[in-house]
Parts: structure tokens; C-alpha cells; sequence
């Protein structure tokens, strides 16, 4: 089935199936990743189209790099995004506005041009010529082969990419490495500081957050004295995000007290 | 089905990741459109080797995908370098030389 298949140029018809079910998913996947507003949206629809690729290479006899691709890129490299996403803040989301004008409808005619012109370049260059398949090159197994190639003809381009993936490595670690400009501040300093500020309320601290007997949580403020909520007892990252309770919701009289009176 | 199926594929998948370096503002959603232009070629490379039953074009691919690894790794150092001196991850506000 496979040799009269290739014969003809034509793949089996398993993997047009596959074809043709999976490339419409990955390029509604890619054009989505172009579209979506958050970043770690696109993230995901990334992982999508690399896990397709895999499987496309898997179905073109290249069950090695399918493997690799599933390992390095879904498993390594949209980790590694995902990892950055997190760090700068997922809440980031892009704005889609263009910045240079008319920006947006070149690049738009500029890319369509480019892949008309690769599609109509392809389809005559291809066109009518039989693919001769990976059958005898595959005759010794697919890994066999390409590490054949790998450790013969292509060792010293493997040094050399052993080296970049070295020098890659320490060049993040030199990047990311952080001088503090100034040093970290003691327990001790931290102290000194409260009680010569120029008010003494908070030198013993801020009070916490709760209204308690009533609610205990953190997205409540505590109640001063006189029945007024304290907003400094709120941690400023939920105050941003707006998680916080009105803790004007927890008193005495708006709770409903029946069911302990029947008793 | 043809197998330069693929090869259009292929194509479609580079521009559009050509248009989102353009168009996106996010430094990490234009360097994910970089990686799926470099993954698109790669999918030329092996459906290649398929056309001409020669294993060297997935050679080709396997260092492409190594050294889009260690482009991925240095260039999400610069882009938390950018972030920590300037809070911001948009390659629109990088633009220290204009002013």
C-alpha cells in the first residue's frame, strides 16, 4: 500500500486524513496565537501548533526529531516561555494598536505576498515529481541513520553546536544574574526606620487584616476603634487586583441572628 | 495527497509568524512568532528529506532546533533584563536612542 502510494507521489491515505484534519487545526492554532490579547494564551496555542508539527514529522518518517521536538520544544522551550510569562506578569496583556501608522496593513500585504509567492513557487517547482520516501534510508531505523550521519559527516557542525549551546548557557546566566545596587536592608535597619518615621501608628506594625469573630480572611479589612475599615491592612497586590471585601458585610447588624434566638 | 502538502503548510506557517513579528507588541509574543518561523522551516527541512529520501535534511533540522534553543534562552535573558531596568516587556518602549 505504501510503495504504490509513493509511487505515484501520493502519501497513504491514513496520513491524509491526518493531513488534512490536523493543518487546518495549526494554522486556526498559529493565526489565533497572532489574534488572542493575553500572552500566556498564545503560549498555549503555540504548544499546540509544536505538538502538530510533531506528529507531522512523526507521520513523515522522522520519528527522532517528532520525539526531540515534543521534548525540546513543548517540554523545554514553552516551559522556558511560560516560566518568563509568569516572572513579567501574566496580567500584561498586549495591547493590538498599532504604533506606526499603517504599519499593519503593510505587513499584512507584505506577508500574504510572501507566502502566495512561496505556495504558487511550490506548487510548480513540486508539482508532478513522486517523493522517493524515507524507506531505504530508514532500512536500519531512523535513529540509527541520522546518528550514522550525525557522528560521520556532520561531527564537527555537533562540536561546534555543543559549544553555542554552552556559551548560550552561561550568557543567560551572566544575563540574568542581578547586582543589588544597594544592600538589602536588616531586621535591625528595618526597625530603626519604623520608629524614626515621622508618625509612631504603625511602629508596631500594621495591624492585620480580618474582622475578627465575624470573618478572619485576608481580603478583609480590619475595623479600627470607631467601626471605620483600616485600608493599610490589606496586603497592595489583592487592593490591585480588586479581591477585596467590604467589611462594612461583617457587622453586628446585618447578620442574621434568628436561628440562635429559637434555640 | 501530495507531500509538498506540507511544504504549503509550511509556508502559510512563516508568514504568519512574520506578521506577528510585526504586528505584536509583547517582546515574548514576537519572539514565539520567531520560534514558529524557525519551526515552519524545519517542517520544509524534513518533509524535504522525505521528497529526496535523504536523511541529511532532518540532520539540518535537529541543529536548527538546538540552536532555536539556545536563541530562546538568551533572548528570554535579554527580555528579563529589559523588564527589570524598565518594567515592561513591549518592544515599543524600549526606544532609549529616539529621545
Amino acid at each position: 500500500m505504501n510503495e504504490v502510494a509513493l509511487q505515484v507521489g501520493q502519501t497513504a491515505a491514513p496520513e491524509a486524513l491526518l493531513f488534512w484534519i490536523l493543518a487546518p487545526l495549526t494554522l486556526i492554532a498559529a493565526l489565533g496565537m497572532l489574534l488572542v490579547r493575553k500572552a500566556v494564551h498564545s503560549a498555549i496555542l503555540m504548544a499546540f501548533v509544536m505538538i502538530a508539527l510533531a506528529i507531522f514529522y512523526i507521520a513523515q518518517d522522522a520519528p527522532f526529531l517528532g520525539i526531540v521536538q515534543i521534548v525540546v520544544y513543548t517540554g523545554a522551550v514553552m516551559m522556558l516561555f511560560l516560566f518568563i510569562l509568569m516572572l513579567v506578569g501574566v496580567d500584561s496583556s498586549d495591547s493590538l494598536a498599532e504604533t506606526i501608522r499603517g504599519l499593519r496593513p503593510i505587513a499584512i500585504t507584505a506577508a500574504l505576498g510572501f507566502g502566495g509567492l512561496m505556495v504558487s513557487l511550490l506548487s510548480r517547482a513540486t508539482l508532478g515529481r513522486s517523493a522517493v520516501g524515507l524507506e531505504a534510508a530508514n532500512s536500519d531505523g531512523n535513529v540509527e541513520a541520522i546518528a550514522r550521519l550525525l557522528f560521520s559527516r556532520y561531527v564537527w557542525p555537533f562540536e561546534v553546536v555543543s559549544a553555542l549551546l554552552i556559551t548560550a548557557a552561561l550568557g543567560a546566566m551572566v544575563l540574568a544574574h542581578h547586582h543589588r545596587i544597594q544592600e538589602r536592608p536588616t531586621q535591625r535597619q528595618l526597625s530603626i526606620d519604623r520608629f524614626r518615621k515621622d508618625s509612631l501608628a504603625t511602629a508596631a506594625g500594621l495591624a492585620a487584616p480580618g474582622v475578627f469573630a465575624r470573618h478572619n480572611a485576608v481580603d478583609v479589612p480590619a475595623l479600627l476603634p470607631d467601626g471605620s475599615p483600616a485600608p493599610a491592612s490589606i496586603n497592595a497586590s489583592l487592593k490591585a487586583r480588586g479581591d477585596v471585601l467590604d467589611s462594612a458585610r461583617f457587622e453586628l447588624g446585618t447578620v442574621d441572628t434568628s436561628a440562635d434566638e429559637e434555640k | 495527497m501530495d507531500a509538498a502538502n506540507y511544504l504549503y503548510l509550511s509556508a502559510l506557517l512563516f508568514s504568519i509568524g512574520a506578521i506577528g513579528v510585526v504586528l505584536r507588541r509583547n517582546a515574548i509574543v514576537v519572539f514565539m512568532c520567531i520560534e514558529l518561523m524557525l519551526n515552519a522551516a524545519n517542517l520544509s527541512f524534513v518533509t524535504f528529506s522525505r521528497i529526496n529520501g535523504d536523511l541529511n535534511g532532518q540532520v539540518v533540522a535537529f541543529f536548527t532546533m538546538v540552536v532555536a534553543a539556545c536563541e530562546v534562552v538568551v533572548g528570554l535573558a535579554i527580555i528579563v533584563t529589559i523588564y527589570r531596568s524598565r518594567r515592561s516587556a513591549s518592544v515599543d518602549d524600549a526606544s532609549l536612542l529616539r529621545r
